[in-house]
């Protein structure tokens, strides 16, 4: 089994939650309180990834972070090396790819947090944004593990955005999904089926995790 | 004169009729001001205003010398820096904390051992000593409304919103608390402003009852001025009298005006001249009943005879039916209706003080 295959998921999909976690919450949570009359449009954005073959979004991401692209070359004046076919850039696409794994739980959870509590909260001199850690994060918990599971669990999986934008470099954006391809390719089954066992797994444990807590977690109202 | 709470305000919907508000209540002492009226009258968008949770579109609303909310200039102060109380009707207590830090959540920034000092005073004037470490659902909705209100009492607002604070508590509950309500902001000093459809609650709370109807501000005045001295006909009815009759006043002589309602005369005290057409308005409650034909006796005091009609059972009291050429409703205590034994179809005599017929001219 391609245990450094496992090790670059692994890393990959840590780091996209992480980023997730910070930019997806503050983002779910406008999302959940606006009324602003374009946010559909957002959302719909949002839940894109979900519905878009892997292979299209893989391809305009390369595009994007390319070295002919304002993002590719601003990233290489900044730092010297190439965007495309590198972890960085693996990871850009990978936290757009979960994106809706993320946010979705997140918003959900956010908006099923009583209006009046986060008002009660403003009136008693708190202020937007320690009411959103002290009262719209605590109460959203679940929601917002089932969003860092999800967005774990599936990032660990991805491959077709993963081969269009990282190519397919041992130790570094080489995945546990393009090791389990290569294996079949080069008919070693029971190397693919090694890998595969470990992400069916991994999958099955999170989504239990999810179920379990969604079942027991929240405050009632 | 002392600081004042001075509003005048427009809130427009995209459905429904807009809010408007004009309100003048002084601020430095404590004083109960009802906001009253039918649901969709525009009550508590109006309070929601005030606290700053809604922004209106039109008007000022001005606190002392300080100015929250100025539509010309743009000026929309925050709810976090009114200093105000608001507690909301389903109380909104957080349900992850206990209810010592439900209490304390409003001063955290001040010193460990004030914050202690000034928790335990509250929770004990508002008895709720021994609760602190229960979270909400383990608390009944009386207790809820205690800490919600300790809650918003720790933080020293300058004035209390209360969206119908009772309405979600069972009757004994709800009058012990009406009661308690009273007391503590007395104590404490702190003005309020309350929202209810509640008739008894405003009787009961109020310095000062603001009837809202439609969006608009129909009377405004002591509660039982407006409850016996409604302006027109719209709070007439939201106040509850229950015989509104339409009359023509017949003649007027020293302040007594005689009108012709249905078949029948009575006499009202009017201190202003009224001709041509009025309502004639008589709370239930100020009609005494007799048995039988009455013969008159004063003319201050008005006797029509007529028959039972209905008679229904509210609680310890009778609401009494009586076609007496118009249709008019008696209140009466169980007690007194099976004293005088009365029954449908038995001729009675309503009788009905001249001041007690408030007369409203129509339009």
């Amino acid at each position: 089994m391609d245990i450094e295959a496992i090790w670059v998921s692994v890393e990959l999909a840590a780091f996209t939650t992480l980023i997730l976690f910070l930019i997806g919450l503050p983002f779910a949570y406008w999302l959940a309180v606006t009324s602003w009359r374009f946010k559909f449009l957002l959302e719909s954005l949002v839940v894109l990834p979900m519905i878009l073959p892997p292979t299209v979004l893989g391809f305009y991401i390369l595009v994007a972070i390319g070295p002919m692209s304002p993002l590719g070359r601003a990233y290489e004046e900044m730092t010297g090396h190439v965007l495309a076919f590198s972890f960085q850039g693996l990871l850009f696409a990978s936290i757009l790819y979960s994106l809706p794994f993320a946010v979705r739980p997140f918003a959900a959870a956010f908006a099923s947090v009583d209006r009046r509590l986060i008002e009660a909260s403003w009136c008693l001199g708190i202020s937007r944004l320690r009411t959103f850690v002290q009262i719209a994060c605590p109460l959203s918990w679940a929601g917002i593990v089932t969003g860092l599971v999800l967005s774990f669990a599936h990032t660990l999986g991805e491959f077709g955005v993963v081969l269009m934008v990282g190519g397919n470099i041992p130790g570094v954006t080489r995945t546990i999904s393009i090791a389990i391809y290569d294996e079949v390719q080069a008919v070693n089954y029971r190397g693919a089926a090694m890998a595969s066992l470990v992400l069916l797994a991994s999958s099955f444990i999170a989504l239990s995790v999810t179920h379990l807590i969604n079942r027991k977690g929240g405050y009632g109202t | 004169m002392g600081p004042e709470l001075v509003a005048e305000f427009e809130k427009r919907f995209l459905d429904g009729p807009p809010i408007q508000v004009r309100l003048r209540r002084p601020v430095d002492h404590f004083s109960l001001t009802v906001l009253f009226g039918p649901s969709g009258s525009g009550k508590t968008t109006a309070l929601r205003c005030l606290a700053g949770l809604d922004r209106p579109q039109r008007g000022y609303i001005r606190f002392g010398d300080e100015t929250w909310f100025d539509a010309s200039c743009g000026i929309l102060v925050p709810p976090q820096r009114r200093q105000i109380g608001y507690l909301f009707q389903e109380y909104a207590l957080f349900p992850h904390l206990t209810v010592e830090r439900n209490v304390g959540y409003g001063i955290r920034r001040i010193g460990d051992a004030e914050r202690r000092t000034r928790i335990a005073e509250i929770t004990d004037l508002l008895g709720l000593a021994g609760l602190e470490d229960r979270y909400s659902h383990q608390l009944s909705g009386g207790q809820q409304q205690r800490v919600a209100l300790a809650r918003a009492l720790v933080c020293r607002p300058r004035l209390l919103l209360l969206d119908e604070p009772l309405s979600a508590l069972d009757l004994p509950t709800r009058e012990q608390l009406r009661h308690e309500l009273r007391q503590w902001l007395t104590k404490l000093a702190v003005p309020g402003i309350v929202v209810t459809h509640d008739r008894v609650e405003t009787l009961a709370l109020g310095d000062h009852v603001v009837v809202m109807d439609h969006g608009r501000v129909r009377q405004s005045g002591p509660p039982q001025d407006v409850f016996s001295s409604p302006v027109d006909l719209a709070v007439a009815r939201i106040v509850g009298v229950d015989n509104i009759e339409s009359g023509k006043v017949i003649r007027m002589t020293d302040g007594l005006a005689t009108i012709q309602v249905g078949s029948s005369e009575l006499v009202a005290l009017s201190a202003a001249r009224v001709s041509g057409q009025v309502c004639v308005c008589i709370r239930a409650e100020d009609i005494m009943l007799e048995k039988g034909a009455v013969a008159r006796q004063s003319s201050a005091r008005n006797h029509v005879v007529g028959c039972i009609r209905s008679l229904d059972r509210e609680g310890p009291m009778v609401r009494v039916g009586i076609d007496c050429g118009f249709p008019l409703k008696a209140l009466v205590t169980y007690q007194a209706c099976e004293d005088m034994g009365l029954r449908d179809g038995m001729e009675v005599t309503a009788l009905v003080k001249a001041p007690a017929i408030r007369l409203i001219p129509r339009e």
